[in-house]
Formats: C-alpha cells, sequence, structure tokens
C-alpha cells in the first residue's frame, strides 16, 4: 500500500496533465485565433467615403487625400527630432509628449502621431521619411466641401471616440466617423465598408506575405453617394438672409415633405472641420456660448410659436365644433378673464374667424381656446382633447426626420398643469392656460414643428414625415416613413376657412406689405414674448419676430417657418425673409430688390448684445 | 578495477532520461532566448550558450560524482547538509538581490543558488537520519527531529524571500510517508487542501453542507455491523468546519494581495488579462495554439514575439507546447512519469534505508517541481516560480538536480554491485 501512493499520484497527475494538454492544444481552438492576434498584424483599407449632391444634382462634399504620420512607439529609433520636428511643423516638447501619450495607449500597436498634414507638408516629409523608423504616413481621405453653407445639415466627420469603439466594434482607434448631421444619420450609407488584409510577421517583426494566402482578406467597398432634399441655391440664399440674426429658416415641400432649406444661424463654414485646425475652430465654436453657432435652432431651438398657433387654435375650434365661420366675437382691447385682460392690439371688431386670423385677434382666439377647454367637464379632460389634436400636428414629441439633432417641443397636458398647480389641494381652470390660445405661455415649439404644421394646413389635412433624403445611389428608395401620409385629427374642409385667413394675412392682415406680384401666398405672423435668465435674473427681452407660410394657396409647393430671435414683430424680419424664399424658390429671381437689400444688410446684433452689456436697456424698440 | 565494474552496472534508462530531458530543454531555450539581433553563436551574453556551457559543466559533475565511492554520501551526509545550511544562513549576510530576492552568491556574471543544492543535502539527511538504527519513526520525539531537518532549510529559504523552493520541501512526505509515518498525517494534509480550495471556490455555507454529506455518506458505508463512535464524527466534523472557517480569515487576513490575485486567477474569479493574469494567459495562448504538432522549432510566434515572460526560465513549457504541439508536450509529461517511477522503482530495491529514502527524496522532489511547474503553465495551479527539473534554464538548478539525480545513480549502481 504505502509504496503505491507516489506512484499512484504521479501517474494521476500525468493523466491530468495530458488531458489539460488536450483540452488546451487540440479541443480548445480559441487559443489559435488568440495566439494569431499576437503575430497576425490587420491591416484596413479605407474606402472612399459617398459624395453628397443636392435635389438638383449640384456637388455639395466630396473627398480630398490627407496625410496622417503614423507612428509604433516600439520601432521608434534614435533620430533627428530637430529636423523632423521642422518638417511636421511641431516643437519639440510637443514631440515628445505625443511621443509619450502614444507610449502609454500602446508601444507595439500603430497610431495617428499627426493627423491630416497638407500635400505640401507631405511632400517635404515623404523624401525624409526612410530616416524615422517607427514612423510611417498613411494615405487617408478626408471631406472636401465645395459650398460654405449647410454645416448644420451636412455635419462633419471626426475621429471616433473610445465610447463608440466600445458600442460599434466595426470601428478602430483613429478611424473616422460621421458626427452630426447626414453625415452621423447616413454614416452606414457614406462610409462604405473597409477592406481588411491579414498580413503573416515572423518572429523578426517583419511581414512575410498574406497570412493564409490572403483567404481572409476583403476588398474595400466605397461608400454610396447620397442625393439631398436641400435646394443649394435656396439654402445659400437663407443663410445670406440671416447673416446678423439669429434664429433659422425651415422650407418644406409640403407635397412630399422634402427639406428644401434648412437654415440655422449663425453657422460656420463646414470647412473649419477639416484638416488640422479642427480641433482648435471647434473649440471656438463650442465654446461661443452666446451665439452658440453649433445649436442648430430649427431642429433644437423651442420657442413659444406665438401667433401662428392661433391657426391650430381655429381648426381645432371648428373640428370640436365650438364656433362656426360667421360668428364675430368682440374684442375691447383685449380678452378679459376675471380681472386680467389678455391685451390686443388695435384693429376692427367684432370679427368672425377669416379676419380674426388676419387681424390676429388675441381675443378671438382665447374665446375659441375657451370654448375648447369648457366644453369638457374638467379643464383636465379638455387640454387632454386639444393636447390630442395638437401631437396629430407632430407637436410636442420628435418629429422623426433623418436628422440626428432635435428636440420635442412641449404641448402641456393635464398632468402639467395638475402638477404646476398642485391638483387636487388646489384647483385650476381654465383660465390659467388661455396663453395658449395664443402660442404663447407653457406651449413651445422648434421651428421644424412650425414648418410642419404649416405643411399640414397647406395639404388640408395631412403631412409627410420632413426628411433631407432624396435617393441614396444604390438603394431603390427612400425609407418608407417618409412617404407615408400622416393624418391629422382635423376634418379637410375645416381647412379651407384657415387658408383663406391665412391668405387674407397677406391681402390686407398683418403681413399686407409683403405680398409678391403673381403668387398667392398664405401666411401668418407671429410675435413672441421671451424671456432670458442672465446671472439668475429674468428678465424680458425684445419679442421674436415669427412667420409661417406656404405658397401658391392652390397646389402649393413651399411651406416655410422663419424664425428671428428678438426680431419683434412678426413682418418685421420673418415676414420679409419668408417672403423673399419663397419668391426665390418659385420664381428663382428677387423682383424686390430694396427689399432684398434691406434685409440682407439688416443686423440684430445690437439687440443681441443689449442684455449682455450689463448696462439696463429698452425692448421692443 | 572494482570503479569501472560500478560502472557498468548503472541504471541506464535514468541516465537516457536525463540527457533526452536536459536535451529538449536546450532547444527549447535556443528558441526562446533568440533574439532580433545576430550574434555569434559562441557569445557567452547569450542565454542558450551559457545553457550549453552549464550543460557541459554538469557532465564533468556527473563524473566527478559517480567516482566517488558511494559511502561517501552516507557518511558525510550530516556534514554536507550542516555546509548546506551554512550556505543559506550566508545569504543573509552575502547574498546578492536578484529580481527582490536574496537568494544567489554573486560571482561577476554568474550566479550561485544554494537553495537548488540544499534539496539534495536535506535528502542525504534525512536518509541518514531515518536509516540509524536507534531512530523510530513512531515516537514522536523521532518525527520532531525528522520534521526539523526538512523545515530548517525551509526556513531559512522562505525569508529570501523564495517561498516556491521552501514549498517544495513538502515533497518529503513521501518518503517519510514511505517509511512509516502515519498515514493520517498525510490524510490531514490533503482533507486542508481540498478544505482549502473548495472553500474558496464555493464558500463557506456550500463547503459546510458537503462536509456532512460526505460524513453522512461515510457513516452510512461504514455502518454494517459496527458500533459508530458518535464523539469521533463530533470531532473530526467539527474541526472540518472550523478550519473551513479559518479559510477566509487566511485568505484575507494573512495572505498578501498577490497570492489572493494568483488563487483567484487559477478559480477563474478574477480575470485579469493585462495584469497579474498576463503571465498565464499568454502561457496558455501559447500552449494553446500548438495545436497537434506544434508550429515547429523557432516558429513559435508567441515565443518569437516574447509574449511570456521568463519564457527561458519557469515558463519553458510553454515554448515546448507552442513549436511542438499536443505531441511535444505530452512527450515531455511522459519523459518525467517514466522518469520518476522509474526512480521509485530503483528505490524500492534498494537494500538499505538510506537508499530508499534518499531515492524516494529524489523522485519526490522531481516530481513536486514538474507537478508545480506544469500546473502553473497550463494555468491548474496558482503561480508559484519554481524551475521545470533540465528543462528550464539556469545553471544552479541544472546542476542542482544533476546533483540530486546522480548521487541515486550511484547509490543503485553500488548497491547492485554489493548485491
Amino acid at each position: 500500500m504505502r509504496k503505491l501512493l507516489l506512484v499512484s499520484i504521479v501517474l494521476i497527475t500525468g493523466v491530468v496533465f495530458a488531458t489539460r494538454l488536450f483540452y488546451l492544444q487540440i479541443y480548445d481552438t480559441s487559443y489559435q485565433k488568440l495566439s494569431e492576434n499576437n503575430a497576425v498584424k490587420v491591416v484596413y483599407n479605407y474606402p472612399q467615403r459617398g459624395y453628397i449632391f443636392d435635389r438638383k444634382g449640384t456637388l455639395l462634399v466630396s473627398n480630398q487625400p490627407s496625410y496622417d504620420v503614423m507612428v509604433i512607439p516600439k520601432d521608434v529609433k534614435a533620430l533627428d527630432t530637430l529636423e523632423f520636428c521642422q518638417l511636421l511643423k511641431i516643437e519639440k516638447e510637443d514631440f515628445v509628449q505625443l511621443l509619450e501619450k502614444a507610449w502609454v495607449y500602446s508601444p507595439r500597436i500603430a497610431q495617428v502621431f499627426i493627423p491630416q498634414l497638407t500635400k505640401s507638408e507631405y511632400a517635404a516629409l515623404s523624401e525624409k521619411m526612410y530616416k524615422y523608423r517607427g514612423f510611417y504616413i498613411q494615405k487617408r481621405s478626408l471631406r472636401n466641401y465645395h459650398v460654405r453653407h449647410s454645416s448644420n445639415v451636412l455635419g462633419y466627420i471626426s475621429e471616433v471616440n473610445e465610447r463608440i469603439i466600445k458600442q460599434n466594434p466595426y470601428y478602430q482607434m483613429g478611424e473616422l466617423i460621421g458626427m452630426g448631421g447626414v453625415e452621423k444619420q447616413y454614416e452606414a450609407v457614406l462610409r462604405g465598408t473597409k477592406g481588411v488584409k491579414y498580413i503573416q510577421k515572423d518572429r523578426f517583426n517583419r511581414d512575410i506575405g498574406p497570412y493564409k494566402e490572403g483567404i481572409f482578406d476583403t476588398l474595400p467597398t466605397r461608400g454610396n453617394d447620397i442625393m439631398l432634399t436641400i435646394d443649394a441655391d435656396l439654402q445659400q440664399y437663407g443663410e445670406d438672409l440671416m447673416i446678423n440674426k439669429r434664429g433659422g429658416i425651415v422650407a418644406l415641400e409640403p407635397q412630399t415633405g422634402e427639406i428644401l432649406a434648412l437654415v440655422a444661424a449663425p453657422n460656420y463654414d463646414p470647412a473649419l472641420l477639416v484638416g488640422r485646425e479642427r480641433s482648435k475652430n471647434f473649440t471656438k465654436l463650442y465654446y461661443d456660448t452666446i451665439a452658440k453657432p453649433l445649436f442648430d435652432r430649427v431642429l433644437q431651438g423651442e420657442y413659444p410659436p406665438g401667433s401662428p398657433f392661433k391657426t391650430l387654435t381655429a381648426l381645432i375650434g371648428l373640428q370640436e365644433g365650438v364656433i362656426d365661420l360667421d360668428e364675430r366675437i368682440y374684442c375691447h382691447g383685449g380678452y378679459r378673464y376675471g380681472s386680467r385682460t389678455l391685451g390686443c392690439h388695435h384693429h376692427a371688431t367684432p370679427l368672425n374667424m377669416i379676419p380674426g386670423i388676419a387681424n390676429s385677434c388675441n381675443a378671438y382666439f382665447a374665446t375659441v381656446y375657451r370654448r375648447i377647454i369648457d366644453k369638457y367637464p374638467t379643464p383636465q379632460e379638455g387640454i387632454d382633447h386639444w393636447r390630442t389634436h395638437l401631437l396629430s400636428f407632430g407637436l410636442g414629441n420628435y418629429l422623426g426626420y433623418d436628422l440626428p439633432a432635435g428636440n420635442k417641443g412641449f404641448i402641456p397636458d393635464s398632468d402639467y398643469y395638475n402638477r404646476a398647480y398642485q391638483y387636487p389641494k388646489y384647483n385650476w381652470y381654465t383660465p390659467a392656460t388661455i396663453s395658449n390660445s395664443i402660442g404663447q405661455g407653457e406651449v413651445s415649439l422648434t421651428p421644424m414643428q412650425m414648418v410642419n404644421f404649416t405643411a399640414a394646413i397647406a395639404n388640408r389635412g395631412y403631412y409627410y414625415k420632413p426628411h433631407i433624403i432624396k435617393n441614396i445611389v444604390g438603394a431603390d428608395s427612400i425609407p418608407k416613413v417618409y412617404t407615408q401620409k400622416n393624418a391629422t385629427t382635423i376634418n379637410p374642409e375645416y381647412f379651407e376657412p384657415v387658408v383663406n385667413g391665412m391668405f387674407d394675412v397677406y391681402n390686407y392682415g398683418t403681413a399686407s406689405a409683403l405680398k409678391i406680384p403673381g403668387i398667392d401666398i398664405c401666411g401668418k405672423t407671429g410675435t413672441a414674448e421671451n424671456y432670458i435668465r442672465i446671472n439668475g435674473k429674468r428678465m424680458q427681452l425684445t419679442d421674436h419676430s415669427v412667420f409661417v407660410a406656404f405658397a401658391p394657396k392652390d397646389n402649393p409647393q413651399i411651406a416655410i417657418a422663419v424664425f428671428v430671435e428678438n426680431g419683434y414683430w412678426g413682418s418685421r424680419w420673418a415676414g420679409k425673409i419668408a417672403s423673399l424664399m419663397i419668391e426665390k424658390y418659385i420664381k428663382g429671381e428677387i423682383t424686390r430688390k430694396d427689399l432684398e437689400t434691406y434685409v440682407l444688410n439688416g443686423s440684430l446684433m445690437d439687440e443681441y448684445n443689449k442684455p449682455y452689456s450689463g448696462e439696463p436697456f429698452q425692448i421692443n424698440q | 578495477m572494482k570503479d569501472y565494474k560500478e560502472n557498468v552496472q548503472l541504471d541506464w534508462w535514468t541516465i537516457i532520461f536525463y540527457f533526452l530531458l536536459v536535451s529538449i530543454g536546450w532547444v527549447n531555450i535556443y528558441s526562446a532566448s533568440l533574439s532580433d539581433t545576430q550574434h555569434g553563436f559562441f557569445d557567452f551574453n547569450q542565454i542558450y550558450f551559457r545553457q550549453l556551457v552549464f550543460i557541459g559543466l554538469s557532465l564533468l559533475l556527473i563524473i566527478f560524482i559517480l567516482a566517488i565511492d558511494s559511502r561517501f554520501y552516507e557518511r558525510f551526509s550530516s556534514i554536507i547538509y550542516l555546509v548546506s545550511l551554512a550556505s543559506l544562513l550566508g545569504l543573509f549576510v552575502f547574498g546578492k538581490n536578484i529580481n527582490g530576492a536574496t537568494s544567489w552568491y554573486g560571482f561577476g556574471s554568474f550566479g550561485l543558488q544554494p537553495s537548488e543544492f540544499a534539496k539534495a543535502a536535506t535528502a542525504l539527511a534525512l536518509g541518514k537520519y531515518i536509516s540509524d538504527i536507534q531512530t523510530n519513526m513512531k515516537e514522536l520525539k523521532h518525527q520532531l527531529r525528522t520534521f526539523l531537518i526538512i523545515a530548517l532549510p525551509a526556513l531559512f529559504i522562505i525569508p529570501q524571500p523564495d517561498p516556491g523552493s521552501a514549498l517544495v520541501y513538502a515533497a518529503f512526505v513521501f518518503p517519510l510517508y514511505r517509511e512509516g509515518l502515519n498515514y493520517i498525517f498525510v490524510l490531514i494534509g490533503f482533507i486542508a487542501a481540498v478544505l482549502f480550495v473548495g472553500t474558496l471556490f464555493i464558500g463557506v455555507p456550500w463547503m459546510i453542507l458537503m462536509i456532512l454529506l460526505t460524513t453522512l455518506v461515510w457513516i452510512f458505508y461504514k455502518r454494517k455491523g459496527r458500533r459508530i463512535h458518535w464523539m469521533q464524527y463530533v470531532i473530526i466534523v467539527a474541526t472540518c468546519i472550523g478550519f473551513t472557517f479559518s479559510v477566509n480569515y487566511v485568505f484575507n487576513s494573512v495572505f498578501e494581495q498577490r497570492h489572493r490575485d494568483r488563487f483567484n486567477i487559477v478559480l477563474g474569479k478574477e480575470v485579469d488579462e493585462k495584469g497579474i493574469g498576463y503571465n498565464t494567459n499568454q502561457s496558455e495562448i501559447a500552449i494553446g495554439s500548438g495545436s497537434w504538432t506544434g508550429k515547429g522549432w523557432l516558429q513559435g510566434t508567441q515565443t518569437k514575439g516574447n509574449f511570456v515572460p521568463e519564457q527561458h526560465t519557469d515558463y519553458i513549457f510553454s515554448t515546448v507546447g507552442e513549436e511542438w504541439g499536443f505531441l511535444g508536450s505530452l512527450t515531455v509529461v511522459a519523459l518525467f512519469v517514466f522518469l520518476i517511477i522509474r526512480l521509485i522503482v530503483l528505490a524500492e530495491r534498494q537494500k538499505t534505508i538510506f537508499g530508499r529514502v534518499y531515492g524516494y527524496s529524489v523522485a519526490s522532489i522531481l516530481f513536486f517541481h514538474f507537478f508545480v511547474n506544469i500546473g502553473m503553465v497550463t494555468g491548474l495551479l496558482p503561480t508559484i516560480g519554481i524551475p521545470l527539473p533540465f528543462i528550464s534554464y539556469g545553471g544552479s538548478s541544472l546542476w542542482g538536480f544533476t546533483i540530486l539525480l546522480f548521487i541515486f545513480v550511484k547509490l543503485d549502481a553500488s548497491n547492485y554491485i554489493n548485491r
């Protein structure tokens, strides 16, 4: 017995080791893969990114070659740093710092050392490159912008960060990805697929040819071109009109939902975010917290819509049957509720719906709104019914367009007021929400939502989801959601009077000075009160100038919303801009040169500087 | 003429296994240590050339050992043991610090590691003491003295610090058991090890459940026709449960973080392939990528890329696995198993107790190194840095094992002739 203990333990150990070795070497093949990861080099071949065209086929974005200096820190040998730094136009301290950073990231992995050399820098460097071991140049393609507008639409591309790499294993450190705009939205289409080459390395770390005769290698496939619904001329014109103003213009083709122009002001030249100056420029744009050039006011800005909202109040009133077209309502300089008054401006009184819209009578719409809510037993139910109608216009939620930026806007519901007024401890009644009737108070919309409901009115009852994609090369169609009608909850017959009201805005109403000869335009002005908080102090600023319009009245081709921050009354800036844009789009040229010159040269910069001047200031002057 | 006669009675199997292992070792050390820059073959800075010199010198050692009269080893074992202890103690004064351990005497670019030689000395002393006519292994006094002979060198080695080499002395439990040590000691050691690892793996509550279940099954099995000593069972079970509870304390408070890490890596409780688990992970990758026949000599990509640290010393087996595959590594395992079993067979045929104890010691020490090293390299055991005998790079290690083995070859040869 005693003789056998050690012998049996030795034998058992031998069997255990043999089993373990069998498991490691034969059974579990994942170790072979892991070992290949160590010893097989992967080289990626980057395809050309797809081009971007406008709706008429004008090239907006193409590619240009750029050259990255790459480094494998482990392989760097002593070099003439001074000469190298001169060629790269960097300081020696930067060189040392960059190299250290690369070491920390990984001594063995090839990384970008200096990105995006220009052609001349590349030429100077490439003939000396043989001297610098561990460094090499990698050609890459960068965006080349043929227009200086639309940066908010196009977006930009930049290097992936670690978060993206974690989410999407397609990307490797140092690769490029679309950030913002269509570059982000259509990244998968535009980027194509990178090609992969596996290269076998020997023990001296030299390439000794394709791994397994290249059976795993793939060729890169070029990214697909896309065509946008944007009209580049109209977009350019819109951006010109918005110079020295803040706000946005968005124009749709109501019959398709195609976005014709999407102007956010202030904007920036898309070329700023390409090349070595990219990060410097980006920082500058990013930290401009007053003008906020990176903030897309059209998609992200949530504003009180002001009077254009009255058209919706009118439609809901008609649909709910609380008003008919002929009923005339008195306006005594405003709408009185309790001891308070919702003021109105001077106009003929009493008036029925069409002149009500044309003259933008606050009292009229406050009355209609109150009847809508009070039709139901409680204001809670009333508000929720009212809200349901508004949601069907795409308000109060993301619209679902194909751009990555956006906000929901806000359409209050009964819960919101219950919370605000601490219901049921305290009760609340319709007048508490009366400002909603005229697009002030709690409601807020993005300019994109404003143009969407305008398009729904232009179509007399339905809209297509706004979208920017017109055509993807190689794809049969654009996503289905953009070719489906979205019906509103309002019956089509109720739209005609509202359209007529909007037509009369131009005939004799608040925009009668902005008629375009030969085109029947329907529109609605808006003057939105607004407040800002600076250093914790709430102050009122000059009203926003708002305008929505579509034209022609029958068979509309364009619906437009213009929003000019602190532009005062509706037709002062927004109406003029909308009028010019419509003429530009439909006629192709501007007949009213004086008006055009006035808008192009107009500046609101003094107005914008007021709250930051630190001095007391007057508004609405 | 007597010497001549003795030499022809050498156990050639052992000698063949020895030379096979040493050759395999050198071939793999060459592959693992070949650097990118080209050198002449006879460059003493090259690890493979140094190992070749060490192998040459061990040939001289072998001839020397075989030439000495076999009775010398028994007679002088006490003195050899004392000299060896002194050399271990001397490290505290003259030792040279390499990689954080003062385990070396420095001679220029050479280092001599006395702990590698102390194993042979301890085996000799143990054989001498046990074979003494007055020694009775059943007496507590003699048990304690035996224990002291084994524990002293280990105690001197621990603070170097080199706990791995000290742990090797646990191997002496096998010759002691062979010579009549109560099996209870072995059983207790075995149960303690199972409880320790088991508790770390499944936690205290489950372990207690397992203990109770095992006991119940045992009682049920033993019940037939016998009176059950309830008190005995209660004490044993209580001790086991107490030990289980102490495991967490020992693990968390007595162990250092690195020890905990090593255990957790093997138990699969922690996965850290970049940090503490790097060695084991890369070693597993290297071995695992070998497949049936390996990538071929000098073609191991893991080996060439220096992915496995210490590959020419403690992790040399990963080179074998990668470049020679399952067949190659299995050959090495088989060679060790055959060699150790051959040594046990030889030990059993010794006529003297001294020879038997010494032979068992040699087999046990080789087995312990083999078990711990390959267990570590294949990721079955926690990281304990001890070399693979005859294969790992290192002069002291090679000479230590050569002396250990060939003294026994000599004892066996003279045993045979005197029969």
